[in-house]
């Protein structure tokens, strides 16, 4: 039996959303390319990727679950250490130590997922805010294991998988690091676009209408919590393996408050808002710490007030290239042209 | 012992005064305003410089600090602030962690990067001893102070046109614009007066708590334990909480130096935990 | 025969405030049942606390004879419970077809699945499309919800609580804010609402109570003041006075 033209359509639809865009495959061509067009950036771009991961597992919590943290750089510095004590204690293979620290990170997100489920965005930017600053505080506390004020350093990373040994330029650093974050997104990309990632869509929206919808969301969150969590774990981990060092500054409050305007610069909700801030935020601190080395700070408070006053909305990437289509008369899916289409 | 309490009441109450403006635009306005630190750093650096380049007496600079944090306050809500109130609080964060990372920056350009330091008057220097107890001057001289505006402050709000027209303004916007109350001069009223009361914090706390660029990031946490776990449906709420923080930091850093800040922490998510709205928070009022 | 819907004795006060005070409903199976009152009567309340968004200070809700009380406002859901709300509770950005594919794939539990995407849900996407179709939302189906004229709004919120197969179906005001050329869309479609459904109808407009409903219940200061079928209700001196008396 065929089916009804309405549910073709219905189908086709759902289909073409989920359907990876020409500007995404660009975006990743170009980000490849990178690494040998441009040999002298390759730390730099190191840690655009790394910054990219840690802010698309913040989208997953703000732009996905609707929690506004303010304590992210915990899960990060946690992973951050966990691949710093493990390639010196255990094994200084990079891949064991990435998926460790990221299964590490993703048990204290785990753990504190329970503490963001109830309660205002007050209690939950404390929650957030309170949790990182005690891993902080013990981090510093703990000197015997994570170095105290000095951090870790002499941590020797062997080649990964055994193969690919890290240059003295960072290119296979970098492509190490790319090589997570588009694992990363296309795994993000799959949860996002299955019904698990609407459901959470609905819960971020309207959750008295999903409640009405039977969704429990508790689960739900703590799931992608966690998720997110492993993520910036992962991001962390990256972070020590490629610059052989941890310093306890992973987990300071100003990664929190910096991930959250890289995200807020690209977007939240769309995964590459991330990835797109990360980019431009790390070539606007190349370019200003060149310019006024010390008020660095300034510059990026100026940003964030001036980002709030203007609109986000109005300046998001993903606003703008909707814009772009409508005004070069390529519109964005709808019904009429799928009509079309399917006839 | 006693010492310790009693240090820990004088702490407490300056983390009232410093925090109690942030309890009504974070309660009463829903303005998410991480950046009170800000003002408070503002009134502090106001009386280090008053002090130590002009030599005008401590006295006269605590008003001067409420004043300039106060105007500063005033100006920023009418220019910035009050077009935010209606925003999600994600863009509130932002928005105020901007001017936080502003403010440290520019006073790092301005003022240096060290520890600034003032010499107060000599009748509030040095310790006596009271039952036992050595009772430091100062410390109870911010006591008495930050009593006094407590109870000015509660009276205020709870017996006086202005606080009911507050507390109308927040309850209902339209309803009290209807009313005849001109809710945005009121708006600017608290917000200056919430501001000017972290000035006179931050002028009072150069001695006990130490001033330097990184102020408004360092006491943040503080500000925000006082008033998430003293609720914001009154002034008590956050004046018991400060007390009790005062308390438990002066005690912890007295007999736990190791643990530092960690207990602080803690505690702050024990009460999240079993009370996410707060530790005197009612069903049904606001 | 066990009714569909029951309350006993349901009492909600807040402080010293009885909102709701001593109401029994006994609603039977495939009832058209309408729930009216003047402003004030504590008509929201009641469906707050059926729906779970409340609890009440005393007093039992049974569904289908099964106790659901203390359960969470999903689990109603899982039980059989829906509602549309009276101010338009809808996800803005998304379009209707991915709400009703949200909707109906959720009560086909398919909601928690992590790695199969949207589209290869061919069951709820048949199904979803299935709905638009009778709601005369097909045409407007993948365009975002938010660009919506307010009828196919309306329309839309009635079918999401359609498409999780509700044995109750609580509608608040289902017509309120539509406007005039779109009320019969609305009001047939309330009509033609699939008969073993029970329907509980909150509504202000008596014209649409009396040629919809086979049993009125009359709420009046948070009691339940009179119950009948609409000739007794119609007919009855006392809730003239209260209700129709105070609304004309």
């Amino acid at each position: 039996m065929s089916p009804l033209p309405r549910q073709a359509l219905a189908s086709a639809f759902l289909r073409r959303k989920a359907r990876w865009k020409p500007l995404e495959y660009g975006f990743w061509i170009l980000a490849l390319g990178a690494a040998f067009a441009l040999p002298s950036q390759q730390l730099l771009l190191s840690e655009i990727a790394i910054l990219a991961l840690f802010a698309m597992s913040l989208d997953l919590i703000v732009g996905y679950a609707g929690i506004l943290s303010l304590g992210h750089a915990a899960f990060f510095g946690v992973g951050a250490y966990a691949a710093g004590l493990l390639s010196l204690h255990l094994t200084a293979e990079p891949l064991t130590g990435l998926i460790l620290s990221g299964a590490i990170a993703g048990l204290l997100g785990l753990a504190t997922s329970y503490l963001v489920l109830r309660g205002s965005d007050l209690t939950k930017l404390m929650t957030t805010f309170g949790v990182s600053m005690l891993i902080s505080e013990a981090a510093n506390q703990a000197a015997w294991l994570t170095g105290g004020a000095d951090g870790l350093s002499g941590i020797l990373i062997d080649p990964i998988a055994g193969l690919f040994e890290f240059d003295l330029f960072g290119q296979t650093g970098y492509l190490y690091c790319l090589t997570v974050l588009f694992a990363a997104l296309v795994i993000a990309r799959r949860i996002v676009h299955a019904p698990f990632g609407l459901s959470l869509k609905a819960i971020k929206r309207n959750s008295r209408r999903a409640a009405m919808l039977g969704i429990s969301p508790n689960r739900r969150i703590v799931v992608i919590y966690t998720l997110s969590a492993v993520y910036a774990g992962f991001a962390g981990a990256l972070l020590t393996q490629t610059t052989s060092f941890v310093s306890p500054d992973v987990l300071a409050f100003h990664r929190s408050a910096d991930v959250l305007l890289v995200l807020v610069l690209g977007g939240v909700g769309y995964l590459y808002g991330g990835v797109i801030g990360a980019v431009i935020f790390t070539v606007l601190r190349a370019w200003l710490s060149v310019v006024t080395p010390q008020y660095w700070m300034f510059w990026i408070g100026l940003v964030l007030v001036a980002l709030v006053l203007v609109g986000r909305d109005r300046i998001n990437p993903a606003r703008l290239t909707a814009w772009v289509r409508t005004k070069t008369g390529r519109a964005a899916p709808s019904a009429a042209p799928l009509a079309k289409e399917e006839a | 012992m006693l010492t310790i309490l009693f240090d820990g009441i004088a702490y407490g109450m300056l983390l009232f005064v410093l925090a109690c403006g942030l309890a009504v635009t974070l309660g009463l306005m829903n303005f998410v305003n991480l950046a009170h630190g800000a003002f408070a750093m503002a009134g502090g650096y106001v009386t280090v410089v008053l002090m130590n380049r002009y030599g005008i007496s401590f006295y006269w600079c605590l008003p001067a600090a409420f004043l300039f944090s106060a105007a500063l306050g005033a100006v920023l809500e009418v220019t910035l602030y009050r077009r935010l109130y209606a925003a999600s609080h994600l863009d509130q964060v932002l928005f105020s962690i901007g001017l936080v990372f502003m403010a440290v920056a520019g006073v790092d350009f301005f003022m240096g990067g060290q520890q600034q330091l003032i010499s107060l008057p000599p009748e509030l220097s040095g310790r006596f001893n009271l039952l036992g107890a050595d009772i430091g001057r100062y410390r109870l001289f911010i006591i008495v102070l930050c009593a006094l505006l407590t109870i000015a402050l509660q009276t205020t709000l709870t017996r006086t046109r202005i606080g009911s027209q507050l507390r109308a303004a927040v309850d209902d916007g339209r309803v009290a614009r209807g009313l005849g109350i001109n809710v945005s001069v009121i708006f600017v009223l608290t917000f200056a007066l919430g501001s000017g009361l972290a000035g006179l914090g931050g002028a009072l706390g150069v001695e006990l708590l130490g001033l330097d660029p990184n102020f408004p990031l360092k006491y943040l946490i503080y500000f925000m334990i006082v008033v998430t776990i003293g609720g914001t449906s009154s002034i008590t709420g956050p004046f018991l909480a400060a007390l009790l923080l005062g308390i438990a930091d002066v005690a912890g850093k007295y007999y736990l130096p190791s643990l530092g800040a960690f207990i602080i922490y803690a505690v702050m998510i024990a009460f999240l935990i079993l009370r996410p709205n707060g530790l005197f928070f009612r069903e049904g009022g606001r | 025969m066990t009714p569909a819907l029951e309350t006993r004795a349901l009492v909600k006060r807040f402080g010293g405030l009885v909102v709701t005070n001593d109401v029994s409903l006994s609603i039977r199976p495939g009832a058209r049942h309408a729930l009216i009152g003047p402003n004030g009567a504590g008509k929201t309340t009641i469906i707050n606390l059926l729906t779970g968004a409340l609890t009440p200070s005393s007093g039992r809700i049974l569904i289908g004879g099964e106790d659901i009380t203390e359960a969470s406002p999903f689990a109603r859901v899982k039980k059989g419970m829906a509602r549309t709300f009276q101010i338009n509770q809808l996800f803005d950005d998304l379009t209707p077809l991915e709400s009703m594919v949200l909707a109906v794939g959720e009560r086909l539990g398919h909601g928690t699945r992590f790695w199969r995407s949207l589209a290869s849900d061919s069951q709820a996407a048949a199904e979803a499309a299935d709905i638009l179709e009778r709601f005369r939302l097909a045409d407007v189906m993948c365009l975002p919800t938010r660009g919506l004229p307010y009828g196919k709004q309306r329309l839309l919120e009635i079918a999401l609580a359609i498409a999780l197969k509700p044995k109750v179906l609580l509608l608040d005001e289902p017509a309120a804010g539509v406007p005039e050329e779109d009320r019969h869309e609305v009001l047939a479609i309330v009509r033609d609402l699939p008969s073993d459904v029970t329907v509980v109808l909150i509504e202000h407009d008596m014209d649409l109570v009396f040629s919809f409903a086979d049993r009125i219940s009359v709420l009046a200061a948070g009691r339940l003041f009179a119950e009948g079928s609409v000739a007794e209700i119609s007919r009855d001196p006392e809730v003239k006075a209260i209700y129709l008396g105070d609304a004309a």
